[in-house]
């Protein structure tokens, strides 16, 4: 009878933690298997295993603190980990193609609709600040989405997370046919050849501080969002700081990933993620993709308009001003081959996707400015 | 619960949402013009 008593916990099963169980197995699988955003996928499935175990020690209990709440609290109630992430994502960009042709952030700015868009389709269904905060899962950008969810104080983070890191991934998937079904064949195959201009180094210096002065300024709850980032880049451009850049490329960033999607995971109880609004919000999330790739598209081909033949701009690149990067670069110079074969969009497609970066972090801190933060 | 009255606050987020995003991105993209001008004489 002693030994059975060791067993007692098992009666604390319930139904809803074995379904997380399930879910942290197929983001584990996607991460392993399908090779989908595995620093993250990896970490959140276990952590979603690890904090639905019945009275997991993980978590905290009652008085008892459980390391991944103390994790939440040290480092993302207060969204200090996106933001350090932040750094070594700013020091991994180049900005250098775009800023030899900086007309093309235009379309990183227009391929931020659906966040907008998404923002008016959850507000029937939920409060402004979680409906801000789903929404903001459209910015294809983790750091942001935890961002805003967390200064918004959305009960929501978990879900949105899942969301916002599994359409990134599933990006090759999501883009491609809304790509198709707004564009006709003829648009596809606009050729757009390629002259390498050339950028100063005085204009990669100062485009990361142009860029935080004047997000800062509009949108003051971005500062911090739009500045960590920037940081990160002028550690990249300065051209003295190599062994910081290359820090912030990768222990700082690989050391932020592990904790970031463990911490993420604590948020993944199956009291918090077992409910109806889980699929609205993934329902959400997808709707919010599509409206960023839709909105993108028609803002090239209403600037063609505007062009002579011979000189329009081949409609797909506005997909690309979707922050998942680089993955929606490619998908659109891919597509562009497919179309034909001699059509290489990549330097154009790969600068809207870094427009989009920069975008997307403006655009959240907007929605942070319009939230009265 | 659907809350259709969200629509009167969510609906001008969206207007001033994207005119800001086009006005901060707008502003940069000048002064990068600007700064590739001033800075590749």
């Amino acid at each position: 009878m002693e030994i059975l008593a060791l067993f007692s916990n098992l009666t604390n099963i319930t139904p809803q933690m074995v379904l997380m169980w399930a879910i942290g197995g197929l983001l584990i699988y996607l991460a392993i298997a399908r090779k989908m955003e595995p620093s993250l996928l990896l970490p959140m499935g276990f952590g979603a295993i690890l904090v639905n175990l019945p009275l997991s020690g993980a978590i905290t209990q009652g008085d008892v603190e459980g390391a991944l709440s103390v994790l939440f609290q040290a480092g993302m109630s207060n969204e200090l980990f996106p933001l350090l992430l932040f750094i070594g994502i700013g020091a991994m960009i180049d900005f250098g193609p775009l800023l030899e042709k900086p007309w093309l952030l235009l379309f990183g700015a227009a391929a931020q609709f659906g966040i907008f868009l998404t923002l008016v389709l959850a507000g029937f269904f939920f409060d402004l600040k979680d409906a801000a905060s789903i929404a903001v899962i459209g910015a294809a950008d983790g750091p942001t989405a935890i961002f805003v969810a967390n200064t918004l104080g959305s009960k929501y983070l978990g879900a949105i997370m899942v969301a916002a890191y599994s359409y990134m991934a599933l990006v090759p998937i999501v883009q491609p046919p809304v790509i198709r079904l707004v564009t006709t064949k003829k648009e596809r195959r606009i050729r757009m050849p390629y002259q390498k201009g050339n950028v100063s180094r005085l204009t990669r210096i100062l485009f990361p501080i142009l860029v935080t002065v004047a997000a800062g300024l509009v949108a003051p709850a971005s500062a911090s969002l739009v500045g960590f980032l920037m940081f990160g880049n002028l550690l990249r451009e300065c051209g003295v700081l190599n062994a910081l850049s290359e820090t912030a490329q990768s222990t700082l960033t690989n050391l932020i990933t592990i904790v970031l999607g463990l911490t993420v995971a604590s948020q993944m109880t199956a009291e918090q993620f077992v409910r109806p609004d889980t699929l609205l919000i993934l329902a959400l999330g997808l709707v919010a993709f599509i409206g960023d790739t839709i909105g993108g598209v028609l803002f090239a081909k209403l600037i063609n308009l505007f062009l002579p033949e011979g000189k329009k701009i081949n409609p797909m690149i506005g997909a690309a001003g979707i922050s998942a990067f680089p993955m929606s670069g490619r998908v659109v110079n891919q597509m562009g081959l497919k179309e034909d074969n001699q059509n290489f969009l990549l330097m154009y497609s790969i600068s809207v996707n870094v427009s989009g970066q920069i975008a997307s972090v403006i655009a959240g801190g907007l929605i942070l400015t319009l939230m009265g933060v | 619960m659907l809350h259709p009255d969200a629509l009167a606050q969510t609906l001008p987020m969206l207007t001033k949402g994207m005119a800001g995003v086009f006005l901060v991105i707008g502003v940069i993209v000048l002064a990068t013009a600007i700064l590739n001008k001033l800075t590749n004489r």
